[in-house]
């Protein structure tokens, strides 16, 4: 079911899904908070305004499909499905933990609401590519999600995969990049550009959309943009920030895939306007 | 006997028969269809084939997606494209996941000839048997593989069958016993077994007909089935006979000798000789001239049978 909520509310569900960025990634002492936190947004929209999902029966026929293909950004994959519905909130304290669903990278085999296993740069995309090309072979109305890092963008595996969704038009495909610009060893355009990406993108055969990453309505909107799409993909790129949300972690490269510590953790939680 | 054909040839002759029996087959390639063969099922079911171009990588990452939709997806490009270059792919997006994915790779071997070591895909058995829960499938024959195929495509999860480019002798008929996970005594023998996989299955036959003038009984077992291997008929050749020669057309670090040897060392210690590239790459040449070069013949079935 689409869910249509107004923007108060989807602020205040992007706020609970950061704080549990914070919380998975503490109790771990593990995990990627920086891009996590960068993808919230975006991941509130699509959840609780854009996607047609069901928690109550993850496969159910005609679903659309999410594919996180940056799947280092679990946490935040994890807090949303978990605040959708797919499975208890308390599931995430087990985050990264021996015997948790939640491992370190979403595993499709273990956690209801997850439709690959991605974590490996770039496959979930290539992945998101056969989800569509079979729901146009089956005349299946659910549309496939993907969402990248804009570091993600260096693996070769992302522009066959774009080469081909273009070749096969598949406007039931929509990729969004999250275009935070920092990667592990810094700034992108330092460690090795994919700039201009647009271009890239458009000469590969898909629509173009911009964004305020951190704008619910104009993600929002470029969902809807995308939908009214015929014969090509949509990329929507949405330009965020590491980190968005918590002090001391934004525009930082350091915190890609570091966890807090306790004092920080707090800290992130209070600024966030959360409960410890 | 059926009739000599390249292990290639049956697969498309097969994928076509399958695509007609189940609408649920989807068939990808890159750009090798013609070559895979899999351009055969690609003419009579269009609607049904992909073609992702010249980018192994995407190749099994869109299978893997497809598969995950409820599909029965074979994926062919050549052995060395996809076990070497797309591994990582395979091992992370279909072995991890247990994706429906039969990637049907050919031109494995030096009998891939003249294209030069960079194309002989010698190293692929070994790094597809690592891959949890990957069945690995190496057809002696035409025959066995339309026979092996046909059961990959009914068992739900991620399958390798590693076929060849060049026609080899039929060994079996429609109607042969062959089962995916069982081995097959191709001739019985009282002295030594050798324990062969594809091309090397034909050589080893030729082999016990030499050693048999001199009064040696060769038992010949043609291991079509790598992984999971059939423990119970290495085991029993290893209790039966005085020693074993294992047979690849494969580098033998970590391919069938290995997983021969692994069965062996713990249930029935015996002597083994492991005939197969000797950590060594191909070269161009004629696929014969290239198997008496790294050691690939009959003869030199004979002269490890002798070393035992």
């Amino acid at each position: 079911m689409r869910m249509n909520i107004d923007y108060q509310q989807l602020e205040k569900v992007a706020r609970d899904i950061r704080v549990d960025i914070i919380k998975q990634t503490f109790h771990a002492n593990s995990g990627h908070p920086g891009g996590s936190l960068s993808a919230a947004d975006i991941m509130t929209v699509l959840y609780f305004h854009e996607m047609n999902v069901d928690p109550a029966e993850p496969k159910k026929y005609g679903r659309d499909k999410f594919v996180l293909s940056k799947g280092h950004a679990s946490p935040v994959l994890y807090a949303t499905l978990a605040h959708r519905g797919y499975f208890p909130t308390e599931e995430l304290s087990g985050f990264r933990k021996f015997g948790s669903i939640l491992q370190g990278h979403p595993d499709m085999k273990k956690v209801p609401g997850v439709e690959m296993s991605t974590g490996s740069l770039g496959q979930g995309f290539s992945s998101s590519v056969g989800m569509a090309i079979a729901n146009k072979l089956d005349k299946n109305p659910g549309r496939i999600f993907a969402l990248l890092g804009d570091g993600e963008l260096q693996e070769g595996i992302i522009w066959e995969a774009a080469m081909a969704a273009a070749h096969y038009k598949l406007d039931n495909l929509v990729a969004i990049v999250d275009w935070n610009g920092l990667q592990i060893d810094g700034k992108n355009e330092e460690v090795i550009t994919v700039n201009p990406v647009d271009e890239k993108f458009k000469s590969f055969g898909f629509h173009v959309i911009h964004v305020d990453g951190h704008s619910l309505k104009e993600i929002a909107e470029a969902f809807e943009e995308a939908r009214a799409q015929k014969g090509k993909p949509t990329v929507i790129v949405a330009k965020t920030l590491k980190g968005k949300g918590v002090s001391y972690m934004e525009g930082k490269a350091g915190w890609h895939g570091k966890a807090p510590s306790e004092a920080e953790a707090k800290q992130a939680v209070e600024e966030l306007g959360g409960e410890w | 006997m059926s009739e000599k054909m390249a292990t290639r040839q049956a697969y498309g002759e097969v994928l076509a028969e399958l695509g007609e029996k189940n609408q649920n087959i989807v068939v990808l390639d890159a750009d090798l269809s013609k070559s895979t063969m899999t351009a055969v099922f690609a003419g009579k079911y269009p609607e049904r084939f992909f073609n992702m171009g010249i980018s192994e990588q995407n190749l099994y990452g869109v299978a893997a997606g497809i598969a995950h939709s409820g599909k029965t997806v074979f994926a062919s490009t050549f052995a060395m494209f996809a076990a070497g270059r797309a591994f990582e792919i395979i091992r992370n997006s279909i072995g991890y996941t247990k994706a429906n994915v039969k990637i049907c790779a050919t031109h494995a071997g030096v009998t891939v000839g003249e294209d030069g070591g960079s194309h002989q895909s010698i190293e692929d058995l070994a790094l597809m048997r690592t891959i949890p829960g990957m069945t690995v499938i190496s057809p002696s024959d035409g025959m066995s593989a339309k026979l092996l195929i046909q059961q990959a495509a009914e068992l739900d999860g991620p399958v390798y069958v590693r076929l060849g480019r060049a026609a080899v002798p039929g060994l079996y008929e429609a109607d042969s016993d062959i089962q995916i996970g069982k081995g097959n005594c191709v001739k019985d023998g009282s002295d030594y077994t050798v324990i062969a996989t594809g091309i090397m299955v034909n050589e080893a036959l030729i082999a016990a007909e030499t050693l048999e003038k001199e009064g040696i009984s060769l038992r010949v077992i043609d291991i079509h089935t790598i992984k999971p291997i059939d423990k119970d008929i290495i085991i029993k050749a290893a209790k039966e006979t005085k020693g074993i020669v294992t047979a690849e057309e494969h580098t033998v670090l970590g391919g069938l000798g290995s997983a021969v040897a692994e069965v062996v060392v713990q249930n029935a210690p015996t002597k083994i000789a492991f005939v197969g590239l000797q950590d060594s790459f191909g070269e161009s040449g004629k696929p014969a001239e290239l198997l008496v070069k790294y050691g690939l013949t009959a003869a030199d079935i004979v002269s490890a049978v002798k070393s035992l």
